[in-house]
């Protein structure tokens, strides 16, 4: 882990109405970090996340993503960071390679270093024979790969990941978390939600919501040692049992 | 029989939560009515003439006021030189310049008086009421100067019956019933059962323990009752704020309504099969469906004056026969005994058309 | 720009891609401009008469032969009475129905004057109205005969005024002259605004919105990017569509076609941009295809086209003036039929371009990039 701080968030809360999605969250993500931010369904995931990313404003508290308040300069936060939502985001009548010219020209990516950085990603993935083909006709594991290389097209600093295993078989899942470490071990900070107790072991850290708040945050071993159980699994249930909130 | 009330159950919540579609839905027939009963008026008044006299002499003048005098015409600007006509036509701001030549006075007193009505022909037809209403007037005002007294040779006298005042919301509110219905049943459920495919919710639903039918006939009932009800409202609207005449039996209307609806529906579902996303469902219905129903179906434009091709073509169109069937029953109170060869043809194209969609249906399970 | 660019790119791919579509949007359109043209018109044709002549004698069936040979009415004689002309009216059998009573030849030669029965269907009114006037001509020209047969030697009086109508601009009176031109409007206008107000929630619905509302583009550039592809698609059919109008039905083309174009291009602005404002105030596809619906039958019930805008009553000619469809209509005709400059248009150019500003702002300003 190097580097500074690149999320901030203290007392981080978001209300809809009369309900508290959001409950005064704190939390600090350094460079390269993989943070990983578990919860139950209803958890407030994915409302903190949209905070974040900047689809959300807050209703009060502070929120800083690669230095930029997310109040007053989202705009800025957007060009540093990249996003990988719950459901899938590319276009299926379009082909692989339309799909990643349409998002590296949404991110001003030069036509030059798109085509070179196209090049390197289908060769990771091994897509070199698919570029033409279109999404519609694709596994739904190579989709879901493709849709986090094309989230990381613009090479932000920081990646915001909601649930982006859901749905994909265990080899995918591993293929996946192989495409996170790369991007870690390249100074790219992860911010990744996800269900998957097994997923949380591979997290630097991990933090648990229940109902709006921050329960735990720590890395797994402390957390395991914390509540003396033997898997993050097991931390999980103990904390969301108290939940009143999900489904 | 559980699982099938749950799953109409859900079909109309569907439908129940989309307040803005209801609100179009029902808002929808009654703005029609309102601008078929009021705005929408094919009868001229008040055109614009403008005048371009050369004489302007008591005769010349008396016959401009008189041309004024009823609420046929209203008077736009008075016209200097023949270029000015192009002028005003060209800018829109007349229907028909009356021209007088010079010394008219005179001239009419010789008995060789000449106006010219000079009319935008651009819309021929308001072209031909306008100049009519205005050569009949001229005749009218010149009629007393005379004193010969005439006797009409072949006096005609008419009835215009089932609509004696010529209202035009008499005309259209079985019409505007019509559109709604093919609207609700056929657009909506082909639009709603390609959504369900673009979700790919129609697959979990086919796998359920629900006969195929069924669920064909649970995605249909929202919609028959939806326009059971629409129906319902715009006659109600109808009756209460126009006075449309309902002389037949509210029975026969029902039971010919359902024929319709039935009938809508099934081309709704048989459009479902051929598109694959909403977007495409809505333009085929739309261009497939709608245009040629509106155009076609006598709603606004009567076939009798169509090309025999279309005249034709106008037969296959469901909404034709059931806009005579509503027009019989509400203007001119028949019954079964003067419909029933509009009835059969609707059974028919309804018996042909569910047997296509659900056969196609079907297939597509396979 | 190149973000503009970005955007444009993707929607015609995504247009051009889906073969289910292609043909409804540059087909269907302008094979009904073809087709349907010759259904809207208001002309009377066909009129089946029903005629119920008791008198049978050399009058009568001269007045019959009258109608016979226009060919506007198409006769059918029937040898019972009113009950049975009643009755084919009642069963919609026939559109109007004439009686000629008995001794009518003796009346006319004993008194001068022999009345006739006409009972027409009213449902529609416009339409009886029409048939009556027709009959009534015919009828007038038979009693010009029968005065000359019955003064042969006494000049036929005539009239003090001479009225001479001249029609311009439409000299043979075709209707389709008026109606392609208008048509061929409310084609571009429904092809132009369902498919962008189906585009933003069409994204909405697949989930694909979210990930271009995290990228960092401005609010217009999306919105620009959106419309232009609409813009380039309904631009096209209208030029499609004025070539087809020209081959198939000559219509006139007096004026500038690029001063046409030029309204059109504002035009569209102000229609797609209320698709796309449409698109961002609905949740899912269906929802904003109703509301579209809503608009376009509002403005093309009282855009004119069918029936003149000065005869609706005030209140509703208030109304037209915040319709755009109203003014193009108007501009197509005034341009094709007319020959009108911009000097004669000016007015409506203003306006649209009025209405072009002020819903491209709401629509950028509606979308919202977060909640």
């Amino acid at each position: 882990m190097t580097g500074g701080i690149t999320i901030h968030a203290k007392g981080l809360t978001k209300r809809f109405g009369a309900f508290t999605a959001v409950n005064a969250i704190g939390l600090d993500v350094s460079a390269g970090e993989i943070f990983g931010f578990l919860g139950a369904n209803g958890a407030g995931k994915t409302t903190a996340i949209k905070m974040f990313i900047g689809l959300l404003k807050p209703t009060e508290g502070e929120a800083r993503v690669a230095g930029f308040d997310v109040y007053r300069q989202s705009e800025e936060v957007k060009k540093n960071i990249g996003y990988m939502g719950q459901r899938f985001s590319l276009y299926n009548d379009l082909s692989v390679m339309e799909n990643i010219q349409f998002y590296g020209g949404m991110y001003g990516v030069p036509a030059a270093e798109l085509k070179a950085r196209t090049a390197a990603l289908v060769d990771d993935l091994g897509l070199k024979d698919q570029l033409n083909t279109r999404l519609r006709s694709l596994p739904l594991g190579w989709k879901q790969k493709l849709a986090f290389s094309v989230a990381m097209i613009h090479e932000p600093k920081i990646i915001f990941l909601d649930e982006p295993t859901g749905g994909v078989d265990p080899v995918t899942r591993r293929q996946f978390w192989e495409l996170i470490y790369a991007a870690s071990a390249k100074g790219v900070t992860v911010f990744v939600t996800t269900h998957y107790m097994d997923e949380a072991e591979y997290c630097h850290r991990a933090s648990i919501m229940v109902d709006g708040v921050m329960a735990a945050c720590d890395t797994p071993a402390a957390l395991k040692e914390q509540f003396k159980v033997k898997t993050m699994e097991e931390v999980f249930y103990q904390l969301a049992r108290s939940a009143k909130r999900g489904d | 029989m559980k699982t099938f009330l749950a799953f109409i159950h859900k079909e109309f919540r569907h439908i129940l939560r989309d307040r803005r579609t209801l609100l179009v839905l029902f808002g929808m027939p009654v703005l029609q009515i309102v601008l078929f009963g009021y705005a929408i008026n094919t009868e001229v008044k008040e055109a614009k003439v403008a005048v371009l006299d050369h004489s302007r002499d008591e005769r010349s003048t008396s016959l401009v006021n008189a041309l004024f005098s009823a609420h046929w015409f209203r008077p736009v600007e008075t016209l200097k030189s023949p270029a000015d006509i192009d002028r005003v036509f060209k800018a829109g701001k007349a229907k028909m310049v009356v021209e007088i030549g010079p010394d008219f006075a005179q001239r009419f007193a010789e008995g060789r008086a000449q106006v010219a009505l000079i009319a935008d022909a651009s819309d021929p037809n308001t072209a031909k009421i306008v100049t009519g209403y205005a050569a009949q007037m001229i005749a009218q005002w010149a009629g007393r100067f005379s004193n010969e007294h005439t006797v009409e040779v072949l006096p005609v006298q008419y009835r215009m019956h089932y609509n004696p005042e010529m209202k035009s919301v008499f005309l259209f509110v079985p019409g505007v019933i019509t559109i709604i219905l093919m609207l609700v049943s056929a657009m909506l459920t082909s639009i709603s059962i390609a959504r369900e495919k673009e979700f790919g919710t129609m697959e979990l639903m086919l796998v359920s323990p629900l006969r195929p039918g069924m669920i064909v006939l649970g995605k249909a009932m929202p919609y028959l009752a939806l326009s059971l009800l629409n129906t319902a409202f715009v006659l109600v609207v109808g009756l209460a704020l126009f006075d449309v005449p309902m002389n037949g039996s509210y029975l026969l209307l029902t039971l010919e309504g359902l024929l319709f609806i039935l009938t809508s529906l099934s081309l709704g579902l048989l459009f479902s099969t051929i598109a694959k996303t909403q977007q495409e469902a809505l333009m085929l219905s739309l261009f497939v469906l709608m245009m040629p129903t509106i155009l076609l179906s006598g709603f606004i434009f009567p076939t009798g004056s169509m090309p025999w091709v279309l005249r034709a073509l106008s037969n296959i169109i469901p909404a034709k026969h059931f806009i005579i069937i509503l027009r019989g029953i509400m203007l001119k109170g028949n019954g079964i005994a003067m419909l029933w060869p509009q009835t059969l043809v609707l059974v028919g194209m309804c018996a042909a058309l569910l047997g296509v969609s659900i056969k196609k249906f079907n297939v597509r399970l396979q | 720009m190149r973000t503009v660019l970005v955007i444009l790119r993707k929607e015609f791919l995504q247009v051009f891609r889906n073969k289910g579509m292609l043909p409804i949007i540059f087909v269907a359109p302008l094979a009904q401009l073809l087709v349907l043209i010759h259904a809207a018109d208001f002309e009377v044709r066909n009129v089946r008469l029903l005629v119920s002549d008791m008198d049978r004698s050399t009058a009568s069936r001269a007045l019959v032969e009258r109608f016979n040979a226009s060919d506007r009415f198409q006769v059918n004689y029937t040898l019972q009475g009113f009950d049975a002309g009643m009755h084919a009216l009642d069963a919609g059998a026939t559109d109007a129905f004439l009686r000629i009573p008995v001794h009518f030849e003796q009346d006319l030669g004993r008194t001068g004057s022999a009345p006739l029965m006409l009972d027409l269907n009213g449902v529609d009114g416009q339409y009886a109205s029409l048939v009556l006037l027709y009959a009534r001509q015919i009828i007038a020209n038979e009693q010009v005969k029968v005065l000359q047969r019955m003064h042969p030697m006494a000049n036929a009086p005539k009239p003090p005024v001479e009225v001479i109508a001249r029609y311009w601009y439409n000299l043979r009176m075709n209707y389709k002259n008026l109606m392609v031109p208008g048509l061929l409007v409310v084609l571009v206008t429904l092809v132009g605004m369902f498919l962008s107000s189906m585009n933003i929630v069409r994204e909405k619905e697949i989930g694909t919105i979210e990930q271009i509302n995290v990228a960092p583009i401005k609010k217009w550039q999306f919105i620009l990017g959106k419309l232009l592809p609409f813009w380039f698609i309904s631009l096209f059919l209208l030029a499609a569509g004025l070539a087809l109008g020209k081959w198939f039905f000559d219509i006139p083309i007096e004026g500038s076609l690029p001063l046409l174009f030029a309204f059109a291009a504002v035009y569209l602005w102000v229609m797609l941009g209320l698709g796309l404002f449409i698109s961002t105030l609905s949740d899912t596809q269906q929802q904003s295809m109703f509301l579209s619906w809503f608009f376009l039958v509002i403005f093309i019930l009282l855009s004119g086209l069918f029936t003149p805008i000065d005869n609706m009553p005030h209140w509703a000619q208030v109304i037209t003036w915040f319709n755009p469809v109203s003014y193009f209509v108007d501009v197509v005709r005034l341009v094709l039929l007319k020959g009108s400059t911009f000097a004669d248009i000016a007015g409506h150019f203003a306006a649209i371009a009025a209405f072009a500003v002020a819903v491209n702002a709401g629509a950028v300003l509606n979308y919202r990039k977060r909640a």
